[in-house]
C-alpha cells in the first residue's frame, strides 16, 4: 500500500471517530418524536369526540346472513344442540359465513358438512392452524362446487396437548395439510392415517410456527 | 419358479425428473410399483415463519420464491388479500397491468411445463422450442420490472412500475407470434403416436376422487369438473373478458396435456381483448396509507394460478406484520394424490404421472 493511500485511510477513520453522536441529528429525532406524539394525541381526541357525537348506526344485515343461519340451524339440529360455540359473518373476507364448532363435536359436524344435502361442502380448499397464544385454532375453508356457497369453520383447542379430530376420513385433502399443521404448530389429529412430520426433519425438536418457539440449536 | 424380491428404490432428491428437490421412495415388485412414499421438505425455507416478522411489502419478494415459475400470480394473491382486508381500490391502469402480466405468466408457466414434460418423457427438442418462446415473455417482464424470474412487481394498491413506452406494442406483437407457434407445437408433438402411447390412459382418476383430494387447476378440470376461479369466483377484471375453460373427460395425462395447451390459447385470447382496452394514462398506485396495517381479523382469498387454486390466509392483529400468514399452495395439495396414482404403475409411468401433475418444488415446500 502506498503512503498516500495509508494517509487517506487514516483520515477516514479519524473523521468517523471524531463525532460518534451527531448533536444535530439527535435534536431532529427528538423533534420528530414530539411531533408524532402530538399528532397521536390530537387524533385520539378527535376520535373520541366523533364517537361521542354519533353512536354507530346498526348495520344492515349481510346478504350472507341467511346462509350462515341455515348452517348453524342444521348443525344444531343434526349434530348437537351445543355444537356451535359462535357464528358470525366475516366482513373482512367478503362476508364469509364463519362458524366456530366445539372441539368435542367436530367429528360429527365434519361428516354433516360434507354429506348433508343442503350443505354439500364437498371441496375443502384450505386448512390452517393458528397459534393465538391463549389457545390454538384450526380453520377449515370449504366450498360446495355445485352451489358455490362457501364457509369457514373453526375449531378451538387447548394450547397444551392440542388435539383436533382428523378430517382426513371426510376429505382426503386434509391429509397433508394436517401433517403440516402438526409439524409446524404441534396440533395432534387423532384418527389421521399417517401422522408424521412433513416439512422439518424427523428428529427436529419443537414446532417452529408456535409463538413461543425457541430453536434448540441457535446456530441452525 | 422365478423368485422376485421387493426392491426399495430412492428417486431424488437430485433426480432431474423430479423438477427440483422432491424425493420419492418406491417399493418395486419387478418393474411394478407397490408402494410410493413422497418425502418433502428439502426446499422448506419457513416462508410463513419469516413473514411473521416482516411487513406486507417486505413479504412480496418471498412470494416470488414460492412458485418461481409463476411469480406474478403469487404476488397477486398476497396483495389481493391485503387489499380485501383494507378495502383498497386499485386504479384501472394498474389492474390492467396486473391482469396482462398474470396472463403472460400463465403462458410462460405452461410453456415451461410443456417443455420439461416432454423432456421427461424423452423428447429433447420441444424443450428448446418452449424455452425460446418463453424467453420473449421473460424479456418483456425484464423490461417491465428489471427481473427475469423473481419480479417483486405488485404492491398493495397497485404495481411498482408503469409500462415503459412501446411495451404494450411488444405484448400485442407477441400474441399472433405465439398463436402461430402453438400450431407448430401441435404439429410437432400432439399427434405423435409414441407420445400418445406414453400418456393416453395413464394416471387416470375420476371427478369424485379429484374433488375429494382437493385437486385444482388442470388436475381437476381434466376430469370434467368446470371449476376455474377466473370464471367461478371472478377476481381482478376477469369478468369483463370472454374466454373458455377447457375441460377433459378421462382424467388422464393426455387430458391434462390438452388442457394446458388450450389454456395458453385462452390466455392469448384474454390478452387480445385486454391490450386494446389498456387505459391510455392513469395512476399505477392507488391511495394507500404509508404504513400498511390491515384491520384486526382474518381473510382467505384465492386465485387461479397456472397450477390451480393458490390461496392466502392472513390473520391480522392490526399491526404492520401479519400475525399468521398461510399460503394454500396448489402444488402441495395436488401432489397428495401421487402415492395413490402410482400403485400398480411401472417405473417409467412414475415420471409421466409426476410430470403431469405439474409441481414446482419451491411451492410444495414453501
Amino acid at each position: 500500500m502506498s503512503e498516500e493511500q495509508k494517509n487517506k485511510e487514516k483520515a477516514l477513520t479519524d473523521s468517523e471517530g471524531a463525532s460518534p453522536v451527531d448533536p444535530e441529528r439527535e435534536a431532529k429525532l427528538k423533534a420528530a418524536a414530539e411531533a408524532r406524539a402530538a399528532r397521536a394525541a390530537a387524533k385520539e381526541k378527535a376520535d373520541a369526540e366523533a364517537a361521542e357525537a354519533a353512536p354507530p348506526e346498526p348495520k344492515p344485515p349481510s346478504p350472507k346472513q341467511p346462509e350462515l343461519d341455515a348452517i348453524v340451524a342444521l348443525i344444531r339440529q343434526q349434530a348437537a344442540d351445543d355444537a356451535v360455540e359462535d357464528a358470525y359473518v366475516n366482513e373482512l373476507n367478503g362476508d364469509m359465513p364463519t362458524v366456530i364448532v366445539k372441539n368435542d363435536h367436530w367429528r360429527s359436524v365434519s361428516q354433516l358438512l360434507k354429506h348433508n344435502e343442503q350443505l354439500q361442502f364437498n371441496y375443502l380448499r384450505n386448512v390452517s392452524g393458528v397459534d393465538y397464544e391463549s389457545h390454538m385454532e384450526v380453520v377449515y375453508h370449504m366450498v360446495s362446487l355445485g352451489s358455490k356457497r362457501e364457509a369457514a369453520i373453526k375449531v378451538k383447542t387447548e394450547r397444551d396437548g392440542a388435539s383436533v379430530y382428523s378430517a382426513t376420513p371426510v376429505w382426503a385433502t386434509a391429509n397433508w395439510n394436517e401433517r403440516e399443521i402438526f409439524d409446524l404448530l404441534g396440533i395432534d389429529f387423532p384418527g389421521h392415517p399417517d401422522m408424521r412430520r412433513i416439512m422439518m426433519p424427523d428428529d427436529w425438536v419443537g414446532h417452529p410456527l408456535r409463538k413461543d418457539y425457541e430453536p434448540l440449536d441457535s446456530e441452525v | 419358479m422365478i423368485r422376485t424380491e421387493e426392491l426399495l428404490l430412492n428417486v431424488g432428491p437430485q433426480h432431474p425428473s423430479t423438477h427440483g428437490v422432491f424425493r420419492i421412495v418406491v417399493k418395486l415388485d419387478g418393474e411394478v410399483i407397490t408402494e410410493a412414499t413422497p418425502v418433502m421438505g428439502y426446499l422448506h425455507r419457513g416462508t410463513e415463519k419469516i413473514a411473521e416478522n416482516l411487513n406486507f411489502t417486505q413479504i412480496i419478494p418471498y412470494t416470488d420464491r414460492m412458485d418461481y415459475v409463476s411469480a406474478m400470480t403469487n404476488n397477486y394473491v398476497l396483495v389481493h388479500a391485503v387489499e380485501t382486508m383494507m378495502g383498497l381500490e386499485v386504479p384501472l391502469r394498474a389492474e390492467f397491468l396486473r391482469l396482462i402480466v398474470m396472463e403472460l405468466q400463465r403462458v410462460a408457466s405452461h410453456l415451461v411445463w410443456w417443455g420439461t414434460y416432454l423432456l421427461d418423457i424423452g423428447a429433447m427438442s420441444p424443450f428448446l422450442y418452449a424455452f425460446r418462446d418463453r424467453e420473449i415473455i421473460i424479456d418483456l417482464f425484464n423490461e417491465l420490472c428489471g427481473a427475469r424470474l423473481t419480479y417483486n412487481y405488485m404492491r398493495v394498491g397497485g404495481v411498482k412500475w408503469d409500462a415503459p413506452p412501446g411495451w404494450m406494442d411488444k405484448v400485442r406483437d407477441f400474441i399472433p407470434y405465439m398463436e402461430k407457434k402453438l400450431e407448430e407445437y401441435d404439429k410437432l408433438v400432439s399427434g405423435n403416436e409414441i407420445f400418445l402411447a406414453r400418456i393416453k390412459g395413464i394416471g387416470k382418476y375420476d371427478a369424485a376422487t379429484a374433488i375429494d383430494y382437493g385437486l385444482s387447476g388442470a388436475n381437476l378440470r381434466c376430469t370434467g369438473v368446470d371449476w376455474d376461479l377466473r370464471k367461478a369466483e371472478p377476481y381482478s377484471l376477469y369478468s369483463q373478458f370472454e374466454f373458455d375453460v377447457p375441460l377433459g373427460q378421462n382424467g388422464d395425462c393426455y387430458d391434462r396435456y390438452r388442457i394446458r395447451l388450450e389454456e395458453i390459447r385462452q390466455s392469448l385470447r384474454i390478452l387480445k381483448q385486454a391490450v386494446p382496452q389498456f387505459p391510455e394514462d392513469g395512476e399505477t398506485m392507488g391511495k394507500v396509507p404509508r404504513v400498511i396495517r390491515p384491520p384486526a381479523g382474518e381473510t382467505y382469498v384465492r386465485i387461479e394460478s397456472p397450477r390451480g387454486e393458490i390461496g392466502c390466509h392472513i390473520v391480522s392483529k392490526g399491526k404492520a406484520e401479519p400475525y399468521r400468514l398461510k399460503f394454500r399452495r396448489p402444488s402441495f395439495v395436488n401432489l397428495q394424490i401421487l402415492p395413490k396414482l402410482l400403485v400398480g404403475e411401472t417405473m417409467t409411468n412414475l415420471i409421466t404421472i409426476l410430470g403431469g401433475v405439474d409441481i414446482v418444488v419451491g411451492e410444495v415446500d414453501c
